[in-house]
């Protein structure tokens, strides 16, 4: 609670925001007006009910769909037209739901290839490949960093789940970028993994603006600064864990029993 | 867990040492069987073999590489063939330049197709490959200088670099020989370059090779453009072979054939389309002669490859139990 307060006394600029954000497929809304802040240095959680649009908002932040109204600005610049791939290239980078990494390539190969375009090594296909080997200090640092140098030359796919998340996490800070969105990164993880990917979104968070789709709460409360709750689409409610979690239609609505 | 994969991750590394020392072994053979092969072939029939191979190669590096099913390979096997042909015997190129201006010419239609199929994905891609293929073909039955359906005839093979006569089988051998062999070479060192590596994320997962920043759509159509340019190397090359260009080339049996040979050898291998287009070439040659209509065949053939093996000749080697021994690892 210590951390929400001083936070409010003096909030960290807006890095990313949206405005009026809403999305319909045919008839069916699946966002509606929605507003959202992430600032930077701040970890930010979306939270709510399965089918309440949380992936959806994220497929629209980073144009994988195209919002229906509404706008989104990125370090200053509007970006509600602008292609995803471009979006990266920006600084918001984004994680998926179903890990995503390149299955058939080694760890080391998975890191290298997130460092590859900022490296200005991607379109050369006249060099071999061994002119990569100068992104192997580089990428086992970020192997290091979140703890799979044992695993640094098995193929992604054979590593676990939790793992392969981890890896994912490592292939987007590959990146540097500036808001880093999190699509349930600690779903289907043992509480071994948990502790290690709290410490590590907590670590990269100092220096960036995390916004993180969540249903794990305890880890909600722990590493997140402020939080959002999604229900059919819309805000229902948003503040620090404290406030949202005291909120009357935020229990009936999603928690429940699980945190009274 | 991490014990396990440590443990998985050795002799990963050892198998790729063992499949290098296979490799060379390999390679070391087929070249020289390459080099004798005229001492027991008809050479003409070799050349055709290596020219179909090269193409079936490019081919592969579009399908097994970069994941996109071409219907309409035809236009820049035959068109570069057509230019080649042209240039050779109107303009009195040289052959190096002439098939230089086959690959130039395959590349730039390859950049035109590219540019509007490549946004398109899987039956969508290949439908407008083949529709602009289509177009491609009847823009070679009504122009002046591909003559119809005669096609370019008596074409002149010329002299190599001014002073190696070409109308020499065995030089001209030599000669395609050494224009495959450059042209694996430039495939292989493709698909084994910081670009390759790129296709190959793509091809495992592309919203994730989106999200790290890169524009798919341009790194397809690099490839398209590359297949398009080797797949131009090999009708320039045929076009000098058999001294002719026709309609045969650039009709989309041309683009169904190219499908058959890359899927008989194995998508995805390096070598296997050499072999289906071997197997291929070698049937269309016996059954030549014969009463048996070869399209029967070669049906049969195909059907008996989508049944029983699905990896292609090369694909199941490098599967089975003998190939895994020698170190060898299908991916796919």
């Amino acid at each position: 609670m210590a951390v929400a307060a001083t936070a409010r006394q003096e909030e960290p600029r807006v890095v990313l925001s949206a405005r009026g954000l809403s999305k319909s497929f045919g008839a069916f809304m699946a966002v509606r007006q929605v507003d959202l802040d992430v600032r930077h240095a701040r970890v930010h959680a979306l939270i709510g009910p399965n089918g309440a649009g949380k992936t959806t908002v994220f497929n629209l932040l980073t144009k994988f769909l195209q919002p229906t109204a509404g706008s989104i600005t990125l370090l200053g610049t509007d970006i509600t037209k602008t292609q995803p791939d471009r979006i990266a290239r920006m600084g918001l980078v984004r994680s998926f739901q179903i890990s995503a990494v390149f299955p058939h390539l080694t760890v080391l190969d998975n890191v290298r290839v997130a460092l590859q375009r900022p490296n200005g090594l991607s379109t050369q296909f006249w060099l071999p490949v061994s002119s990569l080997d100068r992104l192997n200090a580089r990428a086992d640092e970020l192997i290091e960093s979140v703890g799979l140098k044992r695993e640094r030359n098995a193929l992604a796919a054979d590593l676990s789940y939790g793992r392969k998340r981890v890896l994912e996490i490592a292939t987007t800070l590959a990146l540097d970028p500036k808001v880093l969105l999190l699509d349930e990164p600690m779903a289907g993880m043992g509480q071994e993994d948990i502790g290690t990917v709290s410490n590590i979104i907590r670590e990269v968070a100092k220096t960036r603006a995390v916004l993180m789709v969540e249903h794990n709460l305890s880890v909600v409360a722990d590493i997140c600064h402020h939080v959002t709750v999604l229900q059919r689409g819309e805000i229902l409610a948003e503040g620090d864990y404290a406030t949202v979690s005291q909120d009357p239609r935020v229990r009936t609505a999603y928690m429940g029993t699980e945190e009274a | 867990m991490s014990e396990m994969t440590q443990t998985a991750a050795k002799p990963r590394i050892e198998r790729s040492a063992t499949a290098a020392r296979t490799y060379a072994i390999f390679l070391i053979i087929g070249l020289a069987a390459l080099i004798i092969a005229p001492m027991f072939f008809y050479p003409i029939f070799l050349m055709k073999l290596l020219c179909f191979a090269l193409f079936a190669c490019a081919f592969n590096l579009l399908l097994g590489y970069t994941g996109l099913l071409s219907f309409g390979h035809a236009t820049f096997f035959g068109g570069a063939a057509y230019f080649t042909a042209h240039v050779v015997k109107e303009w009195g190129f040289t052959p190096e330049l002439g098939i230089l201006t086959g690959v130039v010419g395959a590349a730039f239609l390859g950049l035109v197709m590219g540019f509007f199929a490549i946004r398109r994905q899987g039956i969508y891609f290949a439908m407008i490959t083949l529709a602009l293929s289509q177009m491609f073909f009847f823009f070679c039955l009504q122009a002046k200088f591909t003559q119809g359906e005669d096609g370019i005839q008596s074409v002149p093979r010329g002299h190599l670099f001014g002073f190696i006569d070409l109308l020499s089988s065995t030089n001209m051998y030599y000669f395609v020989l050494a224009v495959f062999l450059i042209g694996m070479v430039i495939i292989w060192r493709f698909i084994n370059s910081p670009f390759g590596m790129i296709l190959r994320s793509i091809r495992e997962n592309e919203p994730r090779a989106i999200s790290l920043g890169y524009s798919v759509a341009r790194y397809k159509l690099g490839a398209f453009v590359m297949s398009a340019a080797l797949a131009g190397l090999a009708g320039g090359l045929k076009a000098l072979v058999f001294q002719f260009a026709t309609l045969t080339d650039v009709a989309w049996q041309m683009s169904g054939e190219v499908i058959l040979m890359t899927l008989l050898g194995g998508i995805g291998t390096l070598i296997g389309p050499i072999f289906g287009a071997g197997l291929v070439v070698t049937l269309q040659n016996y059954l030549a002669t014969s009463d048996f209509p070869v399209t029967i065949i070669t049906g049969v053939v195909f059907m008996v490859c989508v049944l029983v093996f699905r990896r292609g000749i090369i694909g199941e080697f490098y599967a089975s139990r003998l190939g895994r021994k020698l170190g060898f690892e299908h991916r796919r």
